[in-house]
Formats: structure tokens, C-alpha cells, sequence
């Protein structure tokens, strides 16, 4: 028995290849994502473990998460440490971060996530003697005015040794340019995954980051052969003088690779969602490729169970060429996903984090999943087709047509509105957050949602399949009447290869609509709440030196420059941004609002709330927040509510003072200029930030399109992920449509004998393709405007008001989708149109 | 072998007419000679059976006469056109104008109605079918009540009968039957074959029925026996047992080479 399925699997290799596919694609989507997950956050815990020291000696409080403070441990210490017992050396680091190296070109090197570090730079080894960062040509620097950069850093700018760097930092020193006098890198391989590192000498260092103090951001004491580090730590922590803490290398490395990988950990969720969409997708193809093969076997299965098979045996030798497709899918699958982990790779360092440096993992856990994801999908999909088998009775192995017994359309629509309207509800409940994990409900109503459309669809499509052949008649003449009524032949097998492509349109619709209403709503609450004639802020949200806001203050015709800062904090254990500015730039620069309390109150270690946070948290007037600085938690004052205001982006703003004096850098984030409105102000703004191409001065138009860039990119690579479901779709819609054509050689033939042209079979196929491609499209874009606008609804309090849809894009979806109909229908049409007449007729 | 009709009350027009066709398969040892020089002069208006044992090269030569495949050397004339000189295009529009065709298994579009399947030629070349003959041949093969039905909500016999109407309805020069009874009960091939033979006999249709049942070869105007590739007899007004009795002759001298 097994031997015949496998026997019948071999004899149909094409078909078997075709429905490999759809499961290639989806188990290489999550073999790809796991690998460059895994390879990403291996390559940070090495990144970090082989950039600090056996201990590390720091300001409490402390957090490795948290962004570069000015605190400070004192540099007498070293001295004190060296003594320590166990100790082997003991070296002090400078480090500020917002250190950025201009190109030979004028154009930033990185800055577009990973950081850009700079400091000193001294021979201090990693911990557990660790092949660290090593100058791998010329030499240290040694006095002000030269500088060590990391390779890729130096590559990337094109500079070699002897050249004058140009340099911007975040702190008061604005831009800078020193020689290049070494560079540094990973003699053993390795890279800094992007982040761009610029060393100083220690004095030089301290000039720059630390306002000229004789002091270190930390400091790393490195053990004796044979020490411990804990043991190390053990004895530094004796010698540490209140507010300095010492803790190993191990520690400090995991608290910071474990906040790089919470950081970079939603990148893999977003991905997995795309392979799931993909798997999604492709366990429709897998249900039509099996209802087919099924279909055109019934009468061998049919003959086994006339020669005595069970029905269980024969439904079981459906599972097995399920089960074997699937490892054979699974395992093509891996390879490609291998292929795939590359190319994300590339695609990323594209965006700055480069990783050319670790070699690819491949976890057990990977291979694992390749395997369950397509043995588990495939088998499941399978299953129904399987089913079905056991309904073919032994006497039709006589016959000569018999048809596959079929679910009942009415159960089909049952299952279909009960899962619409069941995802209708969870979608509601996600969507008005009266459920606990909102997005999970969102996401599984949207999921529930298509497939009770794609379960319902063969009824709900029939009228649309109807009018499509009765307008094919009409057009087509004999040509489309065909092509309509094949296309009603099997309305299952027809909706469920549109389903496919359904459920990709429909989500790239919402995402267009997403994405529209997003920039709509950025463009109306920047044209209603522009202040200002100006704004200066960093391409990368990233902070700049104040001085950029002092200079351009002296700039002839700029009336006032208001300044906010970020810093993100720890509020409750989540990241919580907050904002910085002086009452008076509050009140007078940005107009703002306030409900309760008073401006005037705004002092030191005080904050202003926003008014819904304030409804969100409970809080009133007078109540303490506890927020968590980069020197530990603060108890703060809530001294007043504002009206919302979009000019403050986040809910929580306090005195700039307030923030340095918690050890965060004293640098601004975002400006605003008012002007006299006088000719070449812009120009002259422009010339101030030449140098430090991080910075920008934008009008309002300027500055809508630079808010709305961000969105554009998201959506344009949420389009590009959505692509590869569409491709699945569009191969189902081929695999559909050759199998069909096997399917149906006899009626092919038949029709090329009397008197069907070649490009006439070619135009009926085509017009079915077409047919296919349209209810997908259409009912795809239908879905997708109800999600979208859904969705859209209950962002409307998230400030998310406009709710847009692009017609014109939806338009374009319609277009692609008929376009994607004749593409798919290239090969079945070729395939249909050479047939042999006679060999055609008389086949079985 | 050339045989002419010589004043059966039919016209003497040549339909059809076959020169000199060979067709091979394979190639050295393994060569296949399938049809191995047969000419034979198809008359308009008359019913002719061809006969012959499985292998003697019957379908081919049916096959090579309707356009549905090509003769390794000789010439087919199908009115004064000779199919081999036809391209793709040609051929398929020959066999949509020219040529009705009935098969073993009927051959329906099991999406089309029957009045659909039997306008299907006409309609693909976007002609008006001409109603006045398309009631005569409904009347004619008797399915009138029938019409609005699909393959599958009709009988054996019937679907036949729809595959007959599609044949004739187009007026084709030569309609081909491939064995049209094969599939079919005695009673409802009796039937089809009294349909085929009124076609002649009435409307002076061209027809060409490949078979080998003795009973079916007794409803035409003439027999042509085909054995290894070569005519090798015909028969006019055949009754059965005449065609039995050239059958019976046909295999004898093969016993005899088989005892050699």
C-alpha cells in the first residue's frame, strides 16, 4: 500500500514539484527568519562579551540598557584598584555615544540605529581574555588632534591613515576634525555589527565628552590568571567607595546584549507573522493541489479499494504523500531559507547593521521548526482531500467518469459565517482593547475573518463568477463562455486559488490604507499644530549638540530658537520616553495648553503630564511619578496637565536641568526657529548644521515629508514581505491551472479537434486565469478597505485621526491582479495549447 | 485498389481522396508500418465503413484523413486541398469547417449544455448556426427535449446523438466516426447508426465510420477492409454476413502464415 503512494507520488513529479512549492516558500521564510535572528543575537552577546572587561567598575544604578550618561566614576580609583588582589590591570573608559565620522563624500557613515560610539582608547583586554578589539594598523592616538577609527568605519568613510577626519559630536564641542592615525578592528573576525566606533587618547577623550574632568565613564579591572571574576568583583567591591558598583563582565555583557535583543526581538516577531501569512497562503495551495490529485486519482484509489484496500489505507496513503511532500518541501525549504537568512543579512547591512562579520547559526531548534512547520501545514492541509478519499467507493474504479463526492456547500458557508462572524468579534474586541493582549484578538479575528471568507467563498463568489462568465460570453463570445463556465465548473477549486491571493491583497490593501491615514494624519496635524517658521531635528530622532541651537540663535533674522531633549526612562519596568524643555520655550515657543496647574510651577525634578496619559495613569495634580533616570529613580511632582499637543512628542515632559543632573548627555533633539521671515534665512540656518550632516533645518512642508518618510518605508517593506504571499498566490493560481489542464486534457483535445485554435486555447485559459486573479483581487480589496478602516477607527484616539484610503493604489491592486491573472496564465496556456490532438482525445 | 463509385445513385464527387499514404512509427528494427500505401477515393454522400483487425492501421488512416495527424509520405485531398501542405492554423480551421467528428467516447464539453456543445463549432468561428438546418438535424437525431441539458444529465445514447447534431450541424464536407457504437448498448448504437446512415441517405452527408463490429459495418454503402496497413477488400451494401464472410477470408491467409 505505502509502496503504490509513493510509486504514484514518483510517477507525477511535476505535480509534485508544484505543490512542493507553496511549502518551500513558507518553511524558507521561517528557516530565514530564525537563522538571521539567531545570527543577530549571537552576534551582539559575542559584540559584547568581547567589549567589556572581567569587571566593571561604574556609577550605581547603572543600566546598561539605558543611553550614554555623563556619570562619572572618579579616576583616582584606578589607582586604588590596581592594588586589589587578583587584579591584573586596570584601565578607564570614556565613552559617549552620538560620535559621528563624516565621509570623504560629506555623507554620515551609520547613525541609523546601531550607535556611534566614541572615547579612549586603551590596551585593556576583554573579559576572559578575550580576543577583543586591537589596533590592526598604525598606531593609538597620542595627543589631541588624532584619531583611531574602526575599520568598516574607516572604509566606509574612505579614509586612510593620515587624513584629516571630520568628526560631529552630541556635546558642546559641535563638529571637529583630527588626522587618522590607526585603526582598529577584530584581528579574529568580527564586527561591530554596524555601530561605528572613534577613539581618542584618555586626555583628549575627557576634553570632549567628560567637559575636560579627570574622570571615566567606567572602568575595567581585568583578573589575574586564576581569578574569578566574581571573585574579582568581590574584592573590587570592598575597595569602591559609596555610589560606584562593580560588576562582572559576564553580567554587564548579558545586560546589554539582552537589551540589544529585546530591541531588535520585535523584528522577529514581524518577520514570523510574514511566514506565517506566507504558510497561511500556501496551506490553501496544498488543499487545492491535494483536492486535485485526489480528484484525478479517485478512480486508482477507487481500483485499490476494489483490489481490497480499506478506507483507512486509503486515506492513509494520502497522508503519506502529504507527509512526504512535506519533508521534501521541508527540507528544500531549509536550504533556501539559508539563502534567505543571506539576503536579509545584506538587506540589513543596507540599513547599517552589519553582521558580515559571524557566520550564519543554525540552531537544532530551526531545523526543528523547518520540519514541524512543513510537515505539520502540509499534513493539515492535506487532511480534508485525505478525507474525502475514504468516500470513493470500490464499484467506481468501473466507471468511466466519476466525480469526487464533495463537502456540502452549505456546511462550507457555515463554517464561513460562523468563522466571520466570530474573527468580527475578536477583531472588535482587540480593536476597542477590552480584552487583555488586544493585538492577539486583532490578529486572530483578522485571520478567522479570511479564512470563514475563504471557507464561505464558493457561495458568496458564485453571483461574481457568474457575471464574470456572463460578461466573458458577451465579450469572448464562445472563447469566454468556455472559460466562464469552467471557472463555475469547480467553484471550490476556483475560490480557494483566489483565497490565496485574497488574503494577500487584502492585507497589503489595509496596509496601504494604514499607511495612507497615517501620512494623512501626519500632514493635518503638522499644517494645525506647526509652530515656528523652522525645525531642526536629527535624521534619526538621534540628539545634537547645543550648540547647533546657540549658533543659530545668533543667525541675523531668527527671532527665538526653543529647544526640547529626550531621554527614555523606566517607568513600571517599560521604556517610557520623556521630554525636556523650559517652561518658558513651553508657554511662548510652543504654545501649550494647560488644563490644570501652572507652567511657572515646571522647576528641577518636577513634571508636566499630558492630559490623556494623566486619565491613562490616574494621575492628578500634586501626586508624585516615580521615574527611572539614568542615575536611578526619581520621585517627581506632578505640577500640571497640558492639553495635547503634538510639538511635545512625549506624554511626560520635565526641565532639561533636570535630566543632566540625572547624568544624561546635555544635547537638544529637536529645535524650533521663529523668524523674521527675512530672504536667506533658511540658507543661512542651512550653513550652521553644514557639517554635521545628522542634522537638518526643515519648513513645514520640509518637515511633513521628512515625518512622513519613516511610514513610507514601513509600508513599502511591509509590501515587499506581503509580495511573497502574493507570488505564492500567483503560483497556485498557475499550479491551479496546469493541474486543471492535466486534468482536463481530453476536453482540450476535443475542443483543438473541432476547430479551436491554438491562440484560442491559449485566450480561454487566460480568460480563467484572469477570472481567478479578479475574485481574489476584488474580494481581497474589499476585505482589506473593512480592516483598514477598522483599524484606522480605533487609532483615532492614538492621534491617528484621518482615515484615507488610496483609491488610486486600490485601483492599482485590481490592475496588478489582472495583470497577475495572464502572467499565471503563460505556462498552463502553453502548456494546454501544444497538447497533442490526437494523443489528447484518447487520453485517459 | 483505387476504387470510384460507378452510379450507386450518388454523384460521383469525390469527398476525400487518399494517394499512396504510408505512415511509420519508430525507426530501424523497431519500425512500425502502419499504413503502408493505401489510396482510396472517399465518394460524397455515401456512409463508408472502415474495417479491419486491431493494428491494421484503420484509426490511423482515419486520423490522417481528418487532419488530426500527418503521413510519414503519400497525399490526402480533402475537397482539392492537400492536408499536408496545410500549416497549423489551416488545419485547425480545416477541421472546424470542413470536417465533423464523432468519437468512441462522445466527447462532450461536460460544462455546455447540449445545444451549446452542438453550436460549439459554429460559435468559435463566430457564425451564426443556421437555424432552419439546426432544427432539421435536432429533428433528426431526436433531442429537442433535450437540448437545455448538460453531458452528465444524459444517456449514453443521447450523448452520442448531441456529439451526431455537433458533427453535422456545421454541413461539414466529411463527418469521421471512431467507433461511435463502442461505448454504447445495442440498442441506443442501433439507433445512432440509423442516424449516421438517414445522414447520408437524406441530407447527402459525407461519412466515414471506423469499426469493427460486423453489425455496425451492414448500416453503410460500402466496406473498405484495411489489414497490416494495406486495403485489402471492400464490400458494397454490405449485409452482415457478407462482411463476416470477407472477415472470416481476411483471417485465413494469416492462420495460414501463421502455421508457416
Amino acid at each position: 500500500m505505502f509502496r503504490a503512494a509513493l510509486k504514484s507520488l514518483l510517477g507525477r513529479k511535476v505535480r509534485l514539484l508544484m505543490s512542493t512549492f507553496a511549502i518551500v516558500i513558507g518553511v524558507s521564510f521561517v528557516v530565514g527568519t530564525l537563522v538571521f535572528s539567531d545570527t543577530l543575537s549571537r552576534s551582539f552577546t559575542a559584540l559584547m562579551a568581547s567589549t567589556v572587561g572581567d569587571v566593571v567598575v561604574r556609577p550605581e544604578h547603572t543600566d546598561a540598557a539605558a543611553e550614554p550618561t555623563t556619570r562619572t566614576v572618579d579616576s583616582g580609583l584606578v589607582d586604588a584598584l590596581e592594588g586589589v588582589e587578583g587584579a591584573a590591570r586596570v584601565d578607564g573608559n570614556v565613552t559617549s555615544f552620538g560620535v559621528y565620522v563624516v565621509g570623504q563624500d560629506g555623507k554620515l557613515i551609520g547613525g541609523s540605529g546601531p550607535p556611534s560610539i566614541g572615547g579612549n582608547w586603551t590596551e585593556a583586554p576583554a573579559g576572559h581574555d578575550l580576543e577583543g578589539m586591537d589596533v590592526i594598523a598604525g598606531r593609538a592616538p597620542e595627543k589631541a588632534g588624532e584619531v583611531m577609527l574602526d575599520s568598516n568605519t574607516a572604509g566606509e568613510g574612505g579614509y586612510v591613515i593620515g587624513q584629516e577626519v571630520t568628526i560631529v559630536t552630541a556635546t558642546d564641542r559641535g563638529s571637529l576634525t583630527a588626522e587618522l592615525v590607526g585603526v582598529i578592528g577584530f584581528p579574529e573576525g568580527g564586527s561591530l555589527n554596524g555601530a561605528t566606533f572613534t577613539a581618542f587618547d584618555t586626555r583628549t577623550a575627557q576634553d570632549l565628552f567628560l567637559d575636560g574632568r579627570d574622570a571615566f565613564s567606567d572602568i575595567w579591572v581585568t583578573a589575574e590568571p586564576g581569578t574569578s571574576q566574581e571573585d574579582l568583583a568581590a574584592a573590587v567591591g570592598e575597595v569602591l567607595p559609596d555610589g560606584v558598583e562593580a560588576v562582572t563582565g559576564d553580567e554587564a555583557a548579558d545586560e546589554a546584549a539582552s537589551a540589544i535583543q529585546e530591541a531588535v526581538g520585535f523584528l522577529t516577531t514581524f518577520l514570523l507573522i510574514f511566514a506565517g501569512i506566507s504558510l497561511v497562503v500556501g496551506a490553501f495551495l496544498i488543499v487545492n493541489t491535494f483536492s486535485i490529485l485526489v480528484a484525478q486519482r479517485s478512480r486508482e484509489l477507487a481500483l485499490l479499494r476494489a483490489l481490497g484496500a480499506s478506507k483507512k489505507q486509503v486515506t492513509r496513503s494520502v497522508l503519506l504523500e502529504a507527509l512526504v511532500l512535506g519533508l521534501l518541501g521541508s527540507t528544500i525549504g531549509l536550504g533556501l531559507g539559508v539563502l534567505l537568512a543571506i539576503g536579509i543579512r545584506t538587506l540589513f547591512a543596507q540599513f547599517g547593521l552589519d553582521l558580515s562579520g559571524q557566520p550564519l547559526i543554525m540552531a537544532p531548534r530551526t531545523v526543528l521548526a523547518a520540519y514541524a512547520v512543513g510537515v505539520v501545514v502540509t499534513m493539515g492541509a492535506a487532511f480534508f482531500p485525505a478525507r474525502r478519499t475514504s468516500k470513493i467507493a470500490p464499484v467506481q474504479a468501473m466507471r468511466d467518469d466519476i466525480a469526487m463526492p464533495e463537502s456540502s456547500l452549505r456546511r462550507r458557508m457555515l463554517v464561513g459565517v460562523v468563522l466571520i462572524v466570530g474573527g468580527g468579534v475578536a477583531l472588535a474586541a482587540g480593536l476597542t482593547e477590552s480584552v487583555p493582549r488586544p493585538l492577539y484578538f486583532v490578529g486572530g479575528g483578522i485571520l478567522a475573518i479570511l479564512l470563514g471568507v475563504a471557507s464561505a467563498s464558493p457561495v458568496i463568489s458564485h453571483p461574481l463568477l457568474a457575471a464574470a462568465a456572463w460578461t466573458y460570453s458577451r465579450l469572448f463570445g464562445s472563447i469566454g463562455a468556455l472559460a466562464g463556465q469552467n471557472s463555475l465548473r469547480n467553484p471550490r477549486r476556483t475560490t480557494a486559488t483566489s483565497s490565496a491571493l485574497m488574503i494577500g491583497l487584502s492585507l497589503a490593501c489595509t496596509m496601504a490604507i494604514v499607511g495612507d491615514s497615517a501620512k494623512a494624519s501626519v500632514d493635518k496635524t503638522i499644517e494645525e499644530n506647526f509652530v515656528g517658521d523652522y525645525v531642526v531635528s536629527s535624521l534619526v530622532g538621534q540628539s545634537f549638540s547645543t550648540q547647533v541651537g546657540r549658533q543659530m540663535a545668533e543667525v541675523p533674522g531668527v527671532e527665538s530658537v526653543w529647544a526640547q531633549r529626550f531621554a527614555i526612562s523606566q517607568m513600571g519596568g517599560e521604556g517610557q520616553g520623556i521630554g525636556a524643555a523650559e517652561p518658558a520655550t513651553m508657554r511662548d515657543g510652543f504654545a501649550i495648553d494647560m488644563v490644570e496647574g501652572d507652567l511657572a510651577d515646571l522647576v528641577d525634578d518636577t513634571v508636566v503630564v499630558d492630559e490623556s496619559h494623566a486619565e491613562e495613569e490616574g494621575l492628578s495634580l500634586g501626586e508624585d511619578v516615580t521615574v527611572r533616570l539614568a542615575d536611578g529613580e526619581h520621585e517627581m511632582e506632578v505640577v500640571g496637565i497640558y492639553a495635547e499637543n503634538p510639538i511635545l512628542f512625549f506624554p511626560i515632559v520635565t526641565t532639561p536641568q533636570t535630566l543632566v543632573d540625572a547624568g544624561h548627555q546635555d544635547s537638544d533633539n529637536f529645535l524650533i526657529i521663529d523668524t523674521d521671515d527675512r530672504a536667506g534665512v533658511q540658507a543661512a540656518l542651512d550653513a550652521v548644521v553644514e557639517k554635521s550632516p545628522v542634522v537638518t533645518v526643515k519648513d513645514q512642508r520640509g518637515f511633513a515629508a521628512e515625518q512622513r518618510e519613516p511610514i513610507d518605508q514601513l509600508v513599502l517593506m511591509i509590501f515587499a514581505l506581503l509580495g511573497l504571499a502574493l507570488l505564492i498566490a500567483v503560483l497556485g493560481i498557475v499550479n491551479t491551472l496546469a493541474l486543471s489542464i492535466i486534468e482536463r486534457t481530453r476536453e482540450v483535445g476535443l475542443l483543438r479537434a473541432i476547430g479551436v485554435s491554438r491562440a484560442q486555447l491559449r485566450r480561454m485559459v487566460t480568460l480563467e486565469s484572469v477570472v481567478i486573479a479578479v475574485l481574489g483581487a476584488v474580494l481581497g480589496v474589499v476585505l482589506g478597505i473593512g480592516f483598514g478602516i477598522a483599524l484606522m477607527h480605533s487609532l483615532r484616539e492614538e492621534g491617528l485621526e484621518v482615515i484615507s484610503v488610496p483609491v488610486g493604489q486600490l485601483a492599482v491592486f485590481l490592475v496588478v491582479s489582472v495583470v497577475i491573472g495572464v502572467l499565471a496564465a503563460l505556462l498552463p496556456a502553453r502548456r494546454a495549447a501544444k497538447l497533442d490532438v490526437l494523443r489528447a482525445i484518447g487520453a485517459e | 485498389m483505387t476504387t470510384t463509385d460507378g452510379g450507386a445513385g450518388t454523384s460521383a464527387r469525390v469527398a476525400a481522396r487518399v494517394r499512396d499514404l504510408t505512415k511509420t512509427y519508430g525507426k530501424g528494427d523497431a519500425m512500425v508500418r502502419a499504413l503502408d500505401g493505401v489510396s482510396l477515393d472517399l465518394v460524397a454522400g455515401e456512409f463508408t465503413a472502415i474495417m479491419g483487425p486491431s493494428g491494421s492501421g484503420k484509426s490511423t488512416l482515419m486520423h490522417c484523413c481528418a487532419a488530426l495527424d500527418t503521413a510519414t509520405s503519400g497525399e490526402v485531398f480533402l475537397g482539392d486541398r492537400e492536408l499536408g501542405r496545410l500549416k497549423d492554423k489551416e488545419l485547425t480551421r480545416l477541421r472546424r469547417d470542413e470536417i465533423g467528428f464523432v468519437f468512441q467516447s462522445f466527447n462532450l464539453v461536460p460544462t455546455l449544455s447540449a445545444e451549446e456543445n452542438i453550436v460549439l463549432p459554429q460559435s468559435i468561428a463566430r457564425r451564426k448556426p443556421d437555424r432552419e438546418w439546426f432544427d432539421t438535424v435536432i429533428e433528426t437525431v431526436g433531442i429537442r427535449d433535450r437540448l437545455s441539458h448538460r453531458p452528465n444529465q444524459l444517456s449514453g445514447g443521447q450523448q452520442q446523438r448531441v456529439a451526431i447534431a455537433r458533427a453535422l450541424v456545421g454541413r461539414p464536407t466529411i463527418v469521421f466516426a471512431d467507433e461511435p457504437t463502442g461505448n454504447l448498448d445495442s440498442q441506443s448504437g442501433a439507433e445512432v447508426l440509423d442516424l449516421l446512415r438517414r445522414s447520408a441517405a437524406d441530407h447527402g452527408q459525407t461519412i466515414v465510420m471506423v469499426t469493427h463490429d460486423p453489425v455496425a459495418a451492414s448500416y453503410t454503402d460500402r466496406v473498405v477492409f484495411l489489414a497490416d496497413g494495406r486495403i485489402v477488400d471492400e464490400l458494397r451494401r454490405p449485409d452482415r454476413e457478407g462482411v463476416l464472410e470477407v472477415m472470416a477470408r481476411m483471417s485465413a491467409p494469416l492462420a495460414a502464415d501463421a502455421e508457416r
